[in-house]
């Protein structure tokens, strides 16, 4: 399915995490935290992933950018093959390819200041020097509406929202062309998370960023991405543009996704029928056979056990995994 | 302030709670105003750092002092104050009149104690219940809030379960003494969406049940729109819109709460129309502006709101605010 305009392919991406035990650390089992998923993100668009806790978001997002050894599957970027790449040619091929953090709070080193966080990237990438570097981080820190001052604070100085800026910034430092968004704005108040989401929407326009925006919240993600992709236990279930996602649903995981997402309208939420999932989501390590979402599907049937549903297209780029479709 | 019909469980009045930090003196609440009606439900919504986990603290006196200490105020509680109650009845009151819900279930539990005695503890404490009585009653309790295969995994320790369903022992717990105000402070905010969907119908249903009074505490307006009766808004340590829910949603009257709202991207709005954005940054309540603490965040400001702090005033039934705009002159 390889096509000019797709900036990324993902083709049968599988990550699985050994999980060793005894004094020869043994492996026992595997988390099979990503298990065989496929799609693109085509040039200029943002592809918005969503699930629950531990269904694989974040491991496929740290995949794409090949932060795993001993990943299977095609990652290709740019007509590229990622997974074919030695440590150095990937080097350099990451500064095309970046990653913002989820906690603002974890992810910037508390020792080094601000100008120091948004500028390394230019220094390890070599892309400035002297007063163009200056000149260069400067530029970032208006960039994301912070004062070029503040350089030489450190992060503890900052907000949580500000700290986040700083995360941007150094991701865009090296003008990549495709940036991984893991939660974003997951640790951020309400009124800073609008903030930050409408700072991205704007960069992304400007600078023409690919975005993989990675986020439980479906309303914010709805409101950044071209497309949506939901994930459950390791597989994609469902995938489509977002405004067709939100409307026709047709995977009972994602309808049961969408109606559990409150609406700030009492008079609206009241209204709509809300259908809640009973269980938690099973262990990835020992997977349900068949759909993995059966035993907490309403509308499973005997096949569902059985027998793991492909990701099918059913409709004009709308793909979706079940059997009942 | 207003007397709604129904009589009051909870009557918080001009609550202040200070903390003396080396920055200086942090008023966290600030002369706070609410009430809480029998078998009511109640919005407390503020982004970080407003005061609202601290208001819920200072109502069980729960405030670690030094720093923090509750300079003034009262917090009537079924007809007494609190804040003149001995250090032996408030023991008394916590757990057994007024239990909490505390955000983090994983840092709330006991980590080396069974779900059962964690809980039986509290009956044989509280309701002085011998223990085979109390373990039949925790396996009930457990069943109540959705716990499955209750009597086995009652022997388990709180790492063995999710965080979804630790929050639920947290309710098992909170109910054991089937309490008359029970307080969730952002109980939904560290679970995943369907989760929060499934905490909040059996917080629902068992106060339709029990009767039991509730103040949910979130920085998501969107949680609550559905489930709470009113709700109260609160920037800085203070109150700045209060009102039935469907109203505060349908007619903000504070440029607070209209921002908050607009801020919160919906699944039911255009897509492609953007958000609108509060700016600026929550302020630091150690370096509080004069006057109004909004105003350097407020769209609508003017010379008096630098001067002056707004009191809360009557804009419509029950329904208060603390701005000196015209209310004819918000934009929504």
């Amino acid at each position: 399915m390889e096509k000019d305009d797709h900036l990324l392919e993902v083709d049968n991406l599988v990550m699985w995490f050994p999980v060793t035990a005894g004094v020869l650390q043994r492996r026992v089992a595997d988390v099979k935290a990503v298990d065989g998923i496929s799609f693109y993100i085509k040039k200029g668009e943002t592809l918005g992933l969503v699930g629950e806790s531990g269904c694989g978001k974040t491991t496929t997002g740290r995949c794409i950018l090949q932060l795993y050894e001993d990943m299977k599957g095609k990652v290709i970027f740019d007509g590229i093959d990622l997974t074919q790449l030695k440590r150095e040619q990937m080097r350099r091929m990451r500064r095309d390819m970046q990653l913002i953090f989820q906690d603002p709070f974890a992810s910037l080193d508390p020792r080094m200041t601000a100008g120091d966080i948004i500028g390394e990237p230019l220094k390890v990438h070599n892309l400035a020097r002297g007063k163009e570097y200056k000149d260069q981080v400067a530029e970032l820190f208006r960039m994301v509406e912070l004062e070029p001052y503040m350089s030489d604070r450190y992060p503890h100085e900052f907000s949580g929202g500000q700290r986040q800026r700083i995360g941007i910034a150094r991701a865009l430092a090296v003008r990549p062309k495709f940036v991984v968004c893991d939660e974003p704005v997951s640790a951020l108040d309400v009124s800073i998370q609008a903030q930050i989401i409408t700072l991205l929407e704007r960069l992304r326009d400007e600078l023409n960023l690919t975005y993989l925006f990675i986020a439980h919240d479906l309303s914010v993600v709805r409101n950044i991405s071209d497309r949506v992709a939901v994930m459950y236990l390791g597989k994609i279930m469902e995938i489509t543009n977002s405004d067709e996602l939100y409307a026709n649903p047709v995977h009972p995981y994602t309808i049961a996704l969408l109606s559990a997402v409150p609406i700030p309208d009492p008079v609206v939420d009241r209204t709509r029928e809300r259908i809640i999932l009973t269980g938690d989501v099973p262990s990835p390590i020992n997977p349900p056979p068949g759909c993995p979402f059966n035993p907490r599907c309403h509308q499973a049937v005997d096949r569902c056990k059985e027998e793991t549903p492909e990701l099918r297209l059913i409709g004009e780029e709308h793909w979706a995994a079940c059997h009942l479709v | 302030m207003t007397t709604t019909n129904g009589e009051k469980v909870l009557d918080v009045k001009d609550l202040r709670t200070y903390f003396y930090t080396q920055e200086g003196e942090v008023k966290a609440v600030d002369g706070l105003t609410y009430h809480v009606n029998k078998g009511e439900s109640v919005g407390l919504v503020g982004e970080s750092a407003c005061g609202k986990s601290v208001s819920a603290l200072s109502i069980l006196r729960l405030i670690p002092y030094p720093p923090g200490i509750i300079v003034g105020g009262e917090i009537i509680f079924q007809g007494r104050d609190l804040l003149k109650a001995s250090e032996e009845d408030m023991r008394h009151i916590r757990g057994n009149d007024v239990a909490m819900i505390f955000q983090e279930p994983t840092t709330s539990l006991n980590p080396v104690l069974t779900v059962k005695r964690q809980i039986s503890e509290a009956l044989e404490l509280h309701r002085g219940m011998d223990k085979e009585a109390s373990l039949e009653e925790t396996i009930r309790l457990l069943r109540l809030v959705g716990i499955p295969d209750a009597e086995r995994r009652a022997t388990d320790y709180p790492f063995q379960f999710s965080g979804g369903m630790q929050q639920r022992i947290m309710i098992a717990m909170a109910l054991s003494c089937d309490p008359a105000l029970l307080i969730a402070d952002e109980p939904t905010t560290s679970v995943d969406v369907t989760v929060q969907a499934q905490l909040l119908e059996i917080i629902a249903d068992l106060r339709n049940r029990l009767g039991t009074a509730v103040i949910i505490i979130t920085h998501n307006l969107g949680v609550v729109a559905r489930y709470v009766e009113r709700v109260n808004v609160m920037y800085a340590g203070r109150l700045v819109e209060s009102g039935p829910t469907d109203e505060i949603y349908a007619d903000p009257k504070h440029p607070y709460t209209i921002g908050l709202l607009a801020s919160v991207p919906r699944l039911d709005s255009d897509r492609k129309k953007s958000l609108r954005v509060i700016q600026g940054l929550p302020p630091n309540l150690a370096r509080l502006p004069g006057g109004c603490a909004f105003h350097p965040r407020c769209d609508y400001a003017m010379p008096q709101c630098k001067e002056e702090a707004p009191e809360l005033e009557q804009v419509g039934e029950n329904h208060l605010r603390a701005c000196f705009l015209d209310v004819k002159k918000l934009k929504k």
